[in-house]
């Protein structure tokens, strides 16, 4: 089976955030793989060890996300692929990240694709669905289980805490869910094995776009970060007092009951 | 220059779902004094119709078939692009729910538009409109613009008001047909874990449970006080991987975001993941044991206390106010 994963490289979840001149630092940061990306990974490396085939993780970024590719590529997947567009854009939105991905997988016989429901740090969960509608396949968003028989596919996905039971069929992409499964760590043997695993870096050139086929429809014009919080009251006293202080605070001052 | 905007309206339980009314009021804000379409989907969503207008549209818009009964991203493409190619508007807004989320980069995509989603205010009107949205789970926001072209917009639940009711709106409701064909999806069954209909991501009160609550029974006082106050009932993280709950409850930076008038945090130690989730919230009250807790930094209202004493407690103390 031809197994493709997309793959983002964004901020640690712990990282705190922090915003100079109108853009996120990153100074410092520490960076992973978009932890929905993870279950992407995880679920295509189950899937070939199953039914065979080869899994091909897919990033768009600068070089530092080879980083993100070798630590899924020592997690299982075979092959990776890097389109390196830091010498040709310089902003990008949803629209051009998912035409770049399905230019590249367009010839290249997908059956199943798996992506990340959502990205931590963008947050607008469109690549995956987008991909699907370029390529012409169908699509099956928040997963959180996959079976596979030939060609038949059952599917459970997540829709806002109900669980939907699905019947498809290949080729498709899914976005994963939590509670799909759980990401395996890297093992030492598998980070050696993963040095040595092909990566190979592409740039808009040789997929035969230009800059302006790929040009943001959305533009970003400022970041900022929320209004600081300031510090609420901690009640005092005997306990069924505060209660009743808080209930009472909730009704008046905050009037949200 | 005035838009001619389409708004996607949502059922659920035979009822117009909120989202869809705040939808319409963010639609009004990007028309700048354009028409406004509602559009309902479904087996029977012709009564929907006029609910819509009271909220704010000019006229709706219905596609019924049997094949719409359930959303698929198929059948509800295929109605919304027959719609599309009838009205030719120049915006489009949909709620960032399940549905909104699922189908929206479907339509984007297919019309090689921008889409901006997940909106949770809207600044100027018409052509100057600029959406403000969060990012990095709400640690940061972000304002956007449309560059040009069709404007493509999800609104999240609970952050845009919608217009007042106004019975006395009229409007034309007209249905067209269309063949809904070639479903690549088809839903066998759906298993409802919600509890009591009341969405997570739209409720207005949300109680939440962490490590604190220590089994799933724990989580009984937390449900009663959801149900009292006509909320849902969420979880940490912690208390999703210690199997006290469903992970259709997490929120957090992986999980769900959630923005309601009031967010009870109950034995909730406030991980900054767990605060990317929540942070938002209007009013938070924090209950924990631990004094020194991250979740007190964000709390408007904390005690420091045993969340099995302090929940029945609040739970009769408002019995008491909701009774007067």
């Amino acid at each position: 089976m031809n197994i493709y994963a997309l793959v983002k490289r964004t901020f640690d979840t712990e990282e705190r955030i922090a915003v100079s001149n109108g853009k996120i630092v990153e100074d410092g940061a520490e960076f992973i793989i978009n932890p929905y990306d993870e279950y992407a990974i995880e679920e295509a490396i189950q899937v070939r060890d199953e039914h065979g085939g080869e899994v091909t993780v897919i990033t768009i970024g600068d070089e530092e996300a080879e980083k993100q590719l070798r630590t899924a590529l020592a997690m299982g997947a075979d092959k990776a692929v890097l389109i390196n567009t830091e010498d040709d854009l310089d902003e990008m939105d949803e629209f051009s990240a998912a035409k770049i991905i399905a230019e590249y997988l367009k010839d290249k016989k997908a059956d199943l694709i798996l992506a990340g429901n959502v990205a931590i740090d963008g947050g607008s969960g469109q690549v995956g669905p987008r991909v699907a509608e370029l390529l012409g396949i169908n699509y099956i968003t928040t997963i959180t289980n996959l079976e596979i028989d030939g060609t038949s596919v059952k599917i459970i996905r997540d829709v806002e805490g109900d669980s939907e039971t699905i019947e498809t069929s290949l080729p498709l992409l899914v976005t994963a869910q939590q509670g799909l499964n759980e990401p395996r760590y890297p093992s030492l043997p598998g980070i050696m094995k993963a040095k040595k695993k092909p990566l190979e870096e592409l740039e808009l050139d040789d997929l035969d776009l230009d800059e302006d086929d790929v040009e943001a429809k959305t533009e970003t014009i400022e970041i900022y970060l929320p209004p600081q919080k300031s510090a609420g009251r901690i009640l005092e006293g005997d306990l069924s007092n505060q209660v009743k202080e808080l209930v009472d605070l909730l009704n008046k001052e905050a009037k949200v009951l | 220059m005035s838009k001619k905007v389409v708004v996607l309206g949502e059922a659920r339980e035979g009822a117009l779902r909120n989202v869809s009314l705040e939808a319409i009021a963010a639609a009004k804000t990007v028309a700048g004094g354009g028409e406004i379409v509602g559009l309902l989907f479904g087996d029977t969503v012709q009564t929907l119709g006029e609910e819509m207008i009271k909220y704010g549209a000019d006229r709706v818009v219905t596609v019924e078939h049997p094949h719409l009964k359930h959303y698929t991203s198929d059948g509800f493409g295929q109605a919304f692009m027959a719609v599309y190619e009838q009205e030719k508007p120049e915006a489009i807004v949909f709620g960032h729910t399940a549905l909104g989320k699922d189908l929206s980069p479907k339509i984007a995509s297919k019309l090689a538009s921008g889409l901006v989603s997940d909106v949770t205010a809207i600044e100027g009107e018409g052509d100057d409109a600029v959406f403000v949205r969060p990012i990095y789970s709400g640690k940061a926001f972000e304002k956007v613009k449309n560059k040009d072209g069709l404007l493509f917009i999800t609104v999240r639940p609970n952050n845009i008001e919608p217009l007042a009711k106004d019975d006395s709106r009229s409007g034309d409701v007209s249905s067209i047909s269309v063949d809904i064909t070639n479903l690549r999806s088809v839903i066998s069954e759906v298993v409802r874990k919600s509890t009591e209909g009341v969405d997570l991501s739209e409720a207005k009160v949300v109680v939440a449970g962490g490590r604190g609550v220590k089994s799933a029974e724990g989580f009984a006082p937390l449900e009663e006080l959801a149900q009292l106050l006509g909320g849902a009932v969420g979880a940490s993280r912690g208390a999703c991987d210690a199997d006290y709950c469903d992970y259709s409850l997490q929120i957090g930076q992986t999980g769900k975001v959630v923005t309601p008038d009031l967010y009870i945090a109950a034995g909730i130690s406030g991980a900054i993941q767990h605060m990317a989730g929540m942070s938002n919230s209007k009013v938070i009250v924090a209950i924990n044991k631990d004094p020194e807790a991250n979740i007190f930094k964000v709390a408007d209202y904390g005690i420091v206390g045993d969340l099995f004493e302090v929940i029945p407690m609040m739970i009769e103390e408002i019995k008491k106010i909701k009774t007067n």
